[in-house]
């Protein structure tokens, strides 16, 4: 008894994680791309009934705004942040010497809640008392900067505020990549003359591919996530002008009790995921098993 | 910058002091920019901390970046313990306390379980391990909004709709992933050769773990227990979809504060109870910053 104990001692243990990962991840996105075919509204029902809630969904005014607002920030998002993040990166890497206070400066913000970030934005951006008041009261009369208000540009609000958040990490991603470049290629560019710049674009840069890439995903994956940040920052609002899918599908399913919208807008978000993660995620075990 | 722009000596001293100044200039417009982007990163802690020290009378008539010219601190108190969050008010306090006790058992029980997670898959390889892995990773990735519907009925279900057991336990099973990724990306790195020599000596699985494997887990296991912490800590979704008055955890609290429509808004309630939730996080960011950054970048760059 105790040998067989001994012997399958590491499947016992494992065991109750993966019963878990499977039941409550797995088994529960089951549950919800199966709820996502049928009528739910209240309460969960289990008869299928097809598309109708998919239709119901890309009908929906209020998701065409979710699903752009998520196309505008992510692509923002996304870009702004990677090239100030490079940018920032390489100044960082010119043999600064306060390389470690600025470092841990641009980074901080990392470690707020988004709710965090929210609040401190929403303060800066309020146009009666924030930004605009202050240059206002500098003299400049005639100066706006109601965006959070402003239906047409709240979303770039919430633009603002992630890449204040989060481009000090993807700095620090690519000044990681930076610092793994073999020294000596570039110790023979510069013996060759080649300027500064041109070693960057030509030989650094192209060959920290594989950064790009994890900082893209890391990226998207917090843009398509983004919940938070908005509730905070702008509540979704004016109206809906800044719902994004992680705000529609918590709007269906705690506040409008439609399980079914829930369902398959969470369905969508996860297509979306899985598009952009699965065949990193595929390529990186595949590489490691190798 | 041992400067790469003029390498060759001889043409360097043709050049002789215009290239120097133009060097010096380049450094100076660095440190300018950089300093620039510092000021930029530290612009909304330094507005936070200043209004929360006026006086509303003061933020009305004054300058967003201005200093106050007249410290207080009741917007601190009153953040903590007199700030309405929907009809009641008693300050953030007792939803701090929410989140200690929401945090500590999730950070510590998903911390052990991906430790011993991680030692099984990278040195107790049996058939399917892989695949295990593989599942569990891919479960990190997930929106979890996909799961949130399930979730609250079974939570229901388990008696723990609304609880903090049941929030502890949510962040116990969404956390297993990364952190079972974080220690068999460091387990990895410890010789096979290692447990085989143990095991021919007779020792046991659980033998090996503690006497080899967890003394030398310390730094992964710092990694871990802040990249965790910082998650649970900053969990705004589970927090407000999983909650009920009276258990909720500081994000959800700040939030209701901040938004509750009720009263005059008091700019420097809001932005005390701000910095007194971010708070935790930062300084774990400050005292183990290094940590900190390895598991942020374990999570994205692998291997």
């Amino acid at each position: 008894m105790s040998d067989w104990l001994e012997n399958h001692l590491p499947k016992v243990v494992l065991a109750p994680s993966f019963i878990a990962i499977l039941i409550f991840v797995y088994g529960f996105i089951g549950w919800t791309a199966w709820v996502s075919f049928t009528r739910s509204k209240l309460l969960p029902r289990y008869e299928l009934k097809g598309t109708v809630q998919y239709e119901k969904l890309f009908a929906s005014p209020r998701w065409d705004t979710a699903m752009d607002n998520l196309f505008i920030f992510g692509t923002l998002f996304i870009v702004i942040a990677m090239v100030l993040g490079l940018m920032l990166a390489i100044f960082l890497d010119q043999e600064v010497r306060t390389e470690g206070v600025i470092r841990t400066i641009y980074l901080y913000p990392m470690a707020l809640s988004m709710i965090v970030t929210g609040t401190a934005w929403k303060w800066i951006l309020n146009p009666g008392l924030g930004l605009e008041a202050m240059i206002k009261g500098w003299g400049f009369e005639s100066f706006t900067f109601d965006w959070l208000v402003n239906p047409d540009y709240a979303i770039y609000t919430v633009v603002i505020a992630g890449v204040w958040q989060s481009s000090g990490f993807v700095m620090a991603l690519f000044l990681a990549g930076l610092r793994s470049v073999d020294g000596e290629i570039i110790k023979a560019a510069q013996v060759d003359g080649i300027p500064t710049w041109r070693i960057y674009t030509a030989i650094i840069i192209p060959s920290m591919a594989p950064i790009f890439l994890s900082a893209f995903i890391v990226l998207a994956h917090l843009a398509i996530k983004s919940f938070d940040l908005v509730i905070a920052l702008t509540g979704g609002g004016p109206g809906y002008a800044t719902d994004l899918p992680a705000t529609y599908m918590y709007a269906m399913a705690f506040s409008r009790g439609d399980i079914g919208q829930a369902a398959s807008s969470a369905m969508i978000m996860m297509g979306v995921v899985f598009t952009i993660v699965v065949p990193y995620l595929y390529s990186e075990l595949r590489a490691k098993n190798d | 910058m041992t400067d790469t722009s003029m390498s060759s000596p001889a043409h360097s001293t043709s050049k002789g002091t215009g290239a120097n100044l133009s060097k010096i200039a380049l450094r100076w417009g660095l440190y300018l920019i950089l300093g620039l982007f510092a000021l930029y990163y530290l612009m909304p802690l330094f507005v936070m901390l200043t209004t929360s020290l006026k006086s509303l009378e003061e933020i009305r008539t004054g300058s967003l970046m201005a200093l106050p010219r007249e410290v207080t601190f009741d917007a601190w108190a009153t953040a903590w313990s007199g700030a309405c969050t929907g009809i009641q008010c008693e300050g953030l306090r007792p939803y701090f306390w929410n989140s200690v006790l929401i945090a500590i058992p999730a950070v510590a029980l998903s911390t052990l379980l991906g430790a011993l997670n991680g030692y099984v898959i990278a040195h107790w390889k049996f058939k399917g391990a892989n695949l295990i892995f593989s599942l569990m990773l891919f479960g990190c990735f997930i929106p979890f909004q996909v799961v949130l519907l399930p979730m609250a009925r079974v939570l229901g279900l388990m008696g723990l709709a609304g609880s903090i057991p049941g929030l502890i336990f949510v962040h116990v099973i969404y956390g297993l992933g990364f952190t079972t990724l974080f220690f068999r990306n460091y387990y990895v790195t410890i010789p096979a050769e290692l447990t085989k020599a143990a095991k021919v000596d007779g020792a046991s699985f659980l033998r090996i773990f503690r006497s080899i494997f967890l003394p030398l887990s310390l730094p992964i296991i710092v990694v871990t227990v802040i990249w965790q912490f910082t998650q649970i800590w900053n969990d705004f979704l589970f927090g407000v979809s999983f909650s009920q008055a009276g258990t909720q955890p500081i994000t959800v609290a700040l939030n209701n504060i901040v938004n509750s429509t009720t009263g005059v808004k008091e700019y420097n309630v809001d932005m005390a109870a701000a910095i007194i939730a971010g708070l935790p996080t930062l300084f774990v960011y400050v005292v183990a910053g290094k940590y900190f950054i390895r598991g942020l970048t374990a999570g994205s760059v692998k291997g």
